[in-house]
């Protein structure tokens, strides 16, 4: 086994041959998922087509796939995401700053964080079952109402919640709480601490060095991470099938369908949370179910299509904000 | 102001100061019991994730293991033997019921391992890519894309894997090329789909890795006149072994829990076969197919779904916990 | 090289005399100084600093008397910043930190259990070795200590934010632009803007970090003669690596070495003509 000049080079060229093998699938591997995600948009859009009329975004569901709409879903994800947001963004948000700046290292902080980072990787159908259980159906408690008098109005609250609004947006919102408290603990980490520094040092106490100085110097980095993950939370299908949240549905939560719905009635707003509803994703599977070739194909393509383009729209608006901000401050 | 501070020696100083105390010592203030209870809220906040495992924990094991007077779990039904070894998987047959996991789990491996065979040596080679080869302006297209294909539906993908995938590239190739048997729901196309899935994944956990790698290690490489290739196969993807071993692992956890691609492409038959042509359920497709019917509550269907919760639970659980624990060794040998 | 030229300023008076060999048994009573002479602000006895099980200080007794300027000085790691750091208790931040001995501001123990950590950095204001602006307005800046304080009016803030800057020889550099973001300002701006920022919060005491270590020959020349203002009506620490700028501005000079407090004495004297063998060795650029 002597390493003799020749067969050196010869085992050179052989090597460079290896090399430029091993780039060409690593560089095909790679483009070939490009070229798989414009793929399945194309074939998604052209599908879509005939079916992309402003009426799909007008209309409730139809048996009809040419008289079949959105606008159930549509309502149904909108009010479904802004609660989301509005359980797990200050639950998440306040988790991270106490790990991040109150918490010592000790067993029930690392304890915490271990338990968060398991909980993320949690199969979100497993999310489902304990909304179905804690939210849907309270553990089984008998069926009761509460009416909440408010003078200008009543607002019903249901016991369980049922399939209602503020039964999904608590699932999805247990769902999103790993991401958004692993976000705003990135977004918190990456804040100077020579800033946390002069502000104790002028006499503040944690509190008013957190919310004043720390806090928003956060923010682009949590509304960053919250957008994602509320982004996720519009895509999920699994937990929200598993409560049992409707599929064929032809009014918005609260009977809000429209503009002058809301002018008119503005107290059906409190009725919003405790109403049914569904959501984009679960009419596309819906559709995708139907016996018709053409809900199948087209109407749920269009639905995909719908989906997509507010997906797109709330992760641009994400890249935005961290653009805009990362120009204004820097360190 | 103190007995002992400055006289006012110059007009400025004359004019404001802030107020403050006479002493250093604490006295009670508003201020300060609202900053105690920020500090508890705030504990609480940090708790929620706590309080959430343990209710899932809770939740799956009331249905299927805990006993009360008057409460029979699911395994008090069935017994444990049965589940796990039993070959049917028969809810919803009335009178012949049978309740063995194996399909179910059978079902899930298929799709799981045909994920596996996609996205890991794509994630794995993407990884090597974008790290060690790509230019910056690829960079630029691939990361964006990636994320883009990350972020798109679960729903979607079963779109794909049933309209897309099936009709027109499976069945072509497999049917009309070997002359293979492929059911219009079949165990490939929700695999594949996953593994597209997931290969997103992969790539972004393994370049982190990647890099992680000193550059060092690298430059000795260089120096002794390793090629390119020569380093990134030989050198860097050893040294971060363990790393993307863990990436792998959270990958796979995450296409076992994989719902909705599978619920939509693979079908809904739960059958004991090794061929990814055949329609099967996974764990999770039935899960989500017996919700979607009304299951009376507490009947044994209904708290097979617990069972079969659970099982998922356990199983992504320590996949993701062994995942972990090797990151976090890795991180800490290269720091 | 052992001879430096110390310029004091000549119309001092006199500098307490008890200074240097440690007082260990003075108290509160040690706040009227005896003998007329200029009552010690902050009184250090026996102290030690540990970090984990690592001791950082020991035994450092160092008495430091009120309106002057003392500046510490020593090789890198000799514990001068951690002794900095101690007088307003920013080492709290840092977990497993532990101090031992008595650290007194106007006789009180600040390590006392009962002690507020938010109250005595009001009193005792701090000044980073890396400027430190919030990113916010410059007015926004200045009023931050203030606004925690309590302080809400306007009519109140823009006065005190104006005296603030005018003491800290910023007005009038911008005046005209308190709007504008703190970060568009000069390092040597940003500077002079935290110590305007620490004013704000009417402290006797100010601790400054090498405050000009990171700044240009004319900026830094800004910083002493600003604190050669300060000095009439606050009581100044100030670390710093450049044994010139000790000599110019500090009246009392202290120099630490691995974690001891080797000598203190007055600035021309310690310079001139040291009593220990280390610190010559050290001034004389034999050692560090």
């Amino acid at each position: 086994m002597s390493q003799t000049p020749e067969n050196f080079s010869a085992n050179l060229a052989w090597r460079h041959r290896m090399g430029w093998l091993f780039a060409a699938t690593c560089r095909l591997a790679t483009w070939a998922s490009v070229v798989f995600l414009v793929v399945i948009l194309l074939v998604i859009v052209s599908r879509a087509w005939p079916r992309l009329t402003p009426e799909f975004l007008t209309h409730f569901d139809s048996y009809k796939p040419e008289s079949a709409g959105m606008l159930a879903g549509i309502l149904g994800s909108f009010w479904l995401i802004l609660f989301t947001g509005a359980i797990c963004v200050p639950i998440g948000v306040g988790a991270a700053i106490y790990l991040e700046e109150y918490a010592r290292s000790n067993w029930l902080t690392r304890f915490i964080q271990l338990n968060i980072s398991n909980l993320a990787g949690v199969p979100s159908i497993v999310f489902g079952i304990l909304g179905f259980t804690a939210f849907v159906r309270m553990f089984g408690v008998p069926r009761t109402a509460i009416v909440l008098a408010l003078g200008f109005a009543d607002v019903r609250i249901p016991l369980p919640f049922g399939r209602s609004v503020i039964a999904g947006s608590l699932t999805l919102a247990l769902l999103c709480l790993p991401v958004v408290i692993i976000a705003s603990q990135e977004a918190l980490r990456s804040v100077p601490a020579s800033l946390r520094h002069a502000a104790l040092a002028l006499g503040a106490t944690k509190w008013q060095t957190i919310s004043r100085q720390v806090l928003p110097a956060a923010m682009p980095g949590i509304l960053t991470g919250v957008i994602l993950a509320l982004s996720r939370a519009l895509g999920e299908t699994a937990p929200l099938a598993v409560l049992g949240a409707a599929y064929f549905i032809t009014f918005a939560p609260g009977r809000i369908n429209s503009a002058s719905d809301l002018a008119q009635h503005p107290d059906r707003l409190l009725q919003v949370p405790f109403d049914q509803f569904t959501a984009m994703p679960l009419q596309i599977y819906n559709w995708v179910n139907e016996q018709s070739r053409d809900f199948q194909q087209q109407v749920s393509a269009a639905g995909i299509v719908v989906l997509l383009v507010v997906l797109v729209l709330m992760n641009g608006s994400a890249i935005l904000i961290r653009q805009h901000f990362q120009r204004k401050i820097r360190w | 102001m103190t007995a002992g501070s400055p006289p006012p020696t110059t007009p400025a100083n004359a004019q404001v100061k802030v107020p403050r105390g006479s002493s250093l010592k604490r006295r009670f203030t508003w201020n300060g019991a609202y900053e105690k209870c920020i500090r508890i809220v705030l504990l609480g906040c940090a708790l929620v994730s706590v309080i959430t495992t343990a209710s899932i924990v809770f939740v799956l094991l009331y249905e299927s293991v805990l006993w009360f007077p008057g409460h029979t779990p699911f395994f008090g039904k069935v017994s444990l033997v049965e589940f796990l070894t039993a070959t049917q998987w028969t809810p919803q047959f009335d009178g012949n019921q049978h309740f063995g996991i194996l399909p179910l789990i059978c079902g899930t491996l298929l799709t799981t391992v045909t994920a596996g065979a996609i996205g890991l040596p794509m994630g794995l080679a993407s990884a090597i890519y974008l790290s060690e080869y790509a230019s910056p302006q690829a960079r630029s297209i691939l990361k964006p894309s990636l994320e883009l294909l990350a972020g798109i539906p679960t729903v979607v993908y079963g779109y794909i894997g049933l309209f897309f995938l099936t009709p027109l590239l499976i069945k072509p190739v497999l049917t009309g090329v070997f002359g293979l048997s492929v059911d219009g729901f079949n165990a490939l196309s929700g695999g594949i789909v996953v593994g597209l899935m997931i290969m997103p994944m992969v790539a972004s956990l393994s370049e982190d890795v990647l890099r992680a790698v000193p550059s060092s290690l690298r430059e000795a490489g260089y120096a002794l006149g390793a090629t390119k290739y020569d380093v990134s196969a030989k050198i860097i993807v050893p040294s971060a072994l363990s790393g993307i071993i863990a990436a792998f692992l959270l990958a796979l956890s995450r296409a076992i829990g994989e719902t909705m691609a599978v619920a939509i492409a693979c079908g809904n038959r739960p059958q004991l076969t090794l061929n990814p042509l055949r329609q099967i359920q996974t764990m999770t497709s039935f899960i989500v197919n017996m919700m979607k019917g009304d299951t009376p509550v507490g009947s044994i269907e209904y708290q097979s779904l617990y069972a079969v919760a659970l099982v998922l639970f356990l199983i992504t659980l320590t996949m993701n916990y062994v995942s972990q624990w090797i990151l976090r060794r890795y991180r800490e040998a290269y720091q | 090289m052992t001879t430096l030229a110390v310029p004091m300023s000549s119309a001092r008076p006199a500098n307490p005399s008890h200074i240097g060999p440690p007082a260990p048994t003075l108290g509160a009573a040690a706040n009227a100084a005896p003998d007329g002479k200029r009552k010690i602000k902050i009184q250090t006895t026996d102290m030690g600093f540990f970090y984990g099980t690592h001791q950082a200080l020991q035994k450092i007794t160092l008495d430091i008397p009120e309106r002057s300027v003392t500046a510490l000085i020593g090789p890198s790691g000799c514990g001068k910043s951690t002794y900095l750091r101690s007088l307003n208790r920013m080492n709290d931040i840092i977990e497993g930190t532990r101090v031992i001995g008595k650290v007194l501001l106007d006789g009180e123990d600040i390590y006392a259990r009962d002690v507020d950590v938010v109250e005595l950095r009001k009193r005792v204001g701090m000044v980073f070795q890396k400027s430190t602006p919030f990113p916010k307005s410059i007015f926004d800046n200045i009023a931050f200590g203030p606004r925690i304080a309590g302080v809400r009016s306007m009519a109140t803030l823009a006065p005190l934010v104006e005296q603030c800057l005018k003491q800290a020889a910023l007005w009038n550099e911008v005046k005209d632009r308190l709007k504008d973001s703190a970060l568009a300002l000069s390092g040597g701006q940003q500077q002079r803007l935290c110590i305007a920022r620490a004013l704000a919060t009417n402290p006797d005491v100010l601790l400054m970090d090498e405050p000009a270590s990171a700044l240009d020959p004319g900026s830094t020349a800004r910083i002493e003669d600003l604190i050669d203002d300060l000095r009439k009506n606050y009581t100044i620490v100030i670390v710093t690596h450049n044994m010139q700028q000790a000599a110019r501005v500090s009246e009392l000079t202290a120099f630490f070495c691995m974690g001891r407090l080797v000598e203190v004495g007055r600035t021309k004297q310690l310079f001139t003509n040291p009593k220990e063998k280390e610190t010559e060795d050290y001034i004389t650029g034999r050692f560090g």
